[in-house]
């Protein structure tokens, strides 16, 4: 129970913080002060908020769990792919995102679309699906909070009572605190996990004996040896996995907070030291999920591990809720707290749940953009703040700021397990195939509104399509792909323990080329915006 | 030249990414523990940091601060358009 106090001194800590910037906060500001920290951030603080808002519940428990389950593959899949694209993503349109905001004062980007190609409803049809796709990720944060309170104190807290308590420690400091406090709360937190993060490896490897041991053990076992390569995954499957850190620019909350910086130049050691972070989080992460495999002394781990060994023995004779089951035992999303709960002294497991509880937290940086994006492209535009003023816009966010968290509550009360597969799923997937929207906007004259609309409508087709399918076709055994849709003899979609495959690859390729094809082809197709507008953009 | 050089650099540091050399590879364990796919990519994330150095020192886009510290906000808000 010591460490599920630490964790509980900590959200107080970063109630305080909340708190502490909401002073700032109400001394005057508006919609720019609550929703932008009227773009004041410094050097540090932008980077270690920016990576911090990036570091979630996925990244801790999901990279851990996927890699007890497939190995060290998970580092190649999401952790050096990361390493490139993010700080690529943030180098390509981040300083452009930031100076349009500056020039012309936007808040979020469905208002610099709505500028660029001179549309209106187009533009809330472009909210309407990047809201939607963010709620996921709120969510898992809310079940990583549960997970971790419910590990960290041994059972004695439920789920459903921490996933509440973090729902309501998240939505506190964001009500209050705005960007500003939220900002404050994530560097608090980066510094945290990343100091702590550290610590438990090295505890960890020393309490185990050195890791060379827990590696000559599980190179002892065939089925063990294949994690430390990465012949559970398909270098097919490899390959289009790469495409889904290009959804990261294009999720709200990352680009509204490029529209923070003081100074674009703040961008500069953000992108260079952003792939140190990746490797300082990811690799460790990844690392301790895979030689949890070797931990058999620990019961919870065992306990999963003889759960995988009967779903792979005797998968024909389970019934599906047995099977389902199973599935749910043998999942590794709880490893780490596993480790630290046996092998970390008492007050270092609490320290280092904290860590982990930070960035399970994460979720801060998503609520406050789906508010600031509500607020702004749906109240404001719509007459809410000439007919109200600044004031009630202000407070209007605030309130949208406890409805999601009430609403992602819930949602997680009833989620299935498997913190990684929800969000890849579908907000990552759908995030890339948004991607054609920042490009041709940015970099591409001739896109129009039209073709951003067949983008946002072929994006939730797609994804619809997915999840029916997904829904329909039952998941089949580890190892085993049943075919979906067969032409001449070549399985074009296939149903696959993870979800679904396209020729071999992951959904993501197919949906981001026939965005990126449908914005062109329509795009030439439709009306150009405005001569004065393009000029705006592009000059003369 | 440069552009091209940078261009080409981004190209090959990202087709790096797919080493299916090392795909069934166990061994060497580096340090003794660290399975040589796993190192690659470690090694891989140092090099992204690097080519993003070469990327900021030599191709930033400056120019776009100081046009956005030298306009003024255009009267039309971007909220104020109304229509598809």
């Amino acid at each position: 129970m010591i460490p599920a106090l630490v964790v509980f001194a900590y959200l107080g800590v970063v109630l305080y913080i909340g708190i502490f910037a909401f002073r700032q906060t109400a001394s005057g500001e508006g919609a720019e002060g609550y929703f932008l920290a009227n773009r004041s951030l410094g050097q540090y603080v932008f980077l270690l908020s920016l990576f911090g808002t990036n570091m979630t519940a996925f990244t801790i428990l999901g990279s851990a769990g996927h890699a007890f389950a497939n190995g060290i593959v998970t580092f190649g899949l999401m952790g050096s792919s990361s390493a490139l694209l993010i700080p690529m993503g943030l180098y390509l349109f981040g300083p452009r995102v930031w100076a349009l905001g500056k020039r012309y004062g936007f808040i979020t980007p469905v208002q610099m679309y709505r500028d660029r190609w001179e549309c209106g409803h187009i533009g809330t049809a472009i909210f309407a699906i990047q809201a939607i796709l963010l709620v996921p990720y709120i969510v898992i944060a809310v079940m990583g909070g549960g997970t971790t309170l419910n590990a960290v104190s041994d059972g004695v807290i439920p789920y459903w009572f921490g996933g509440a308590v973090v729902a309501i420690v998240v939505m506190s400091y964001v009500f209050f605190g705005g960007m500003r406090g939220t900002a404050w709360v994530n560097t608090f937190q980066t510094a945290l996990f990343l100091t702590f993060g550290a610590a438990a490896v090295i505890f960890i490897g020393v309490s185990i004996g050195g890791f060379p041991q827990a590696m000559q053990r599980l190179l002892e076992s065939a089925e063990t040896a294949s994690l430390l390569t990465r012949e559970r995954v398909e270098p097919r499957f490899f390959f289009s996995y790469m495409l889904i850190p290009l959804s990261t620019i294009m999720f709200p909350h990352i680009s509204i907070f490029c529209l923070t910086a003081r100074r674009m130049g703040q961008f500069k050691k953000t992108v260079i030291f952003y792939p140190l972070c990746i490797l300082a989080i990811w690799l460790p992460c990844t690392f301790l999920g895979v030689s949890a495999n070797a931990m058999r002394d620990v019961p919870g781990i065992e306990a999963k591990l003889v759960a995988r060994e009967t779903l792979a023995t005797e998968r024909e004779t389970l019934s599906m809720a047995e099977a389902t089951e199973l599935q749910s035992e043998a999942s590794g999303d709880d490893v780490i707290i596993l480790m630290l709960d046996h092998y970390a002294p008492l007050w270092l497991a609490g320290l280092l749940g904290a860590g982990i509880m930070a960035a399970v937290m994460a979720s801060d940086s998503q609520i406050l953009a789906l508010s600031t994006m509500f607020t702004e492209d749906v109240f404001a535009y719509y007459g809410g703040a000439a007919r109200f003023g600044p004031a009630v816009q202000v407070q209007t966010g605030r309130l949208f700021v406890i409805v999601i968290a009430m609403v992602a509550y819930a949602i997680a009360l009833e989620a299935p397990p498997g913190i990684f597969g929800l969000a890849v799923q579908y907000a990552f997937s759908g995030y890339t195939t948004l991607l054609p929207l920042l490009v041709a906007a940015l970099f591409w004259k001739d896109s129009t509104k039209w073709g951003a609309l067949a983008v946002v409508i072929w994006t939730a087709v797609t994804l619809i399509a997915t999840a029916v399918l997904q829904a329909t076709v039952p998941v089949p055994p580890p190892g085993t792909i049943v075919p979906v849709w067969t032409v001449a003899g070549v399985d074009v979609i296939s149903r696959t323990t993870s979800g679904t495959n396209v020729l071999g690859y992951m959904p993501v390729l197919p949906m981001l080329i026939v965005s990126t094809s449908l914005m062109v082809g329509v795009s030439w197709l439709t009306p150009k915006p405005t001569r004065t507008t393009l000029s705006r953009y592009f000059g003369n | 030249m440069k552009r091209w050089l940078l261009t080409a650099a981004v190209v090959a540091v990202y087709l790096l990414h797919q080493d299916v050399w090392f795909w069934n590879t166990t061994h060497p364990l580096v340090f003794g523990f660290l399975p040589i796919g796993l190192f690659y990519h470690a090694t891989y994330s140092l090099v992204a940091a690097v080519l993003m150095w070469v990327l900021v020192r030599y191709a930033w886009p400056s120019h776009l601060e100081h046009e956005a510290e030298a306009t003024v906000l255009v009267d039309q808000s971007p909220s104020s358009r109304t229509g598809l």
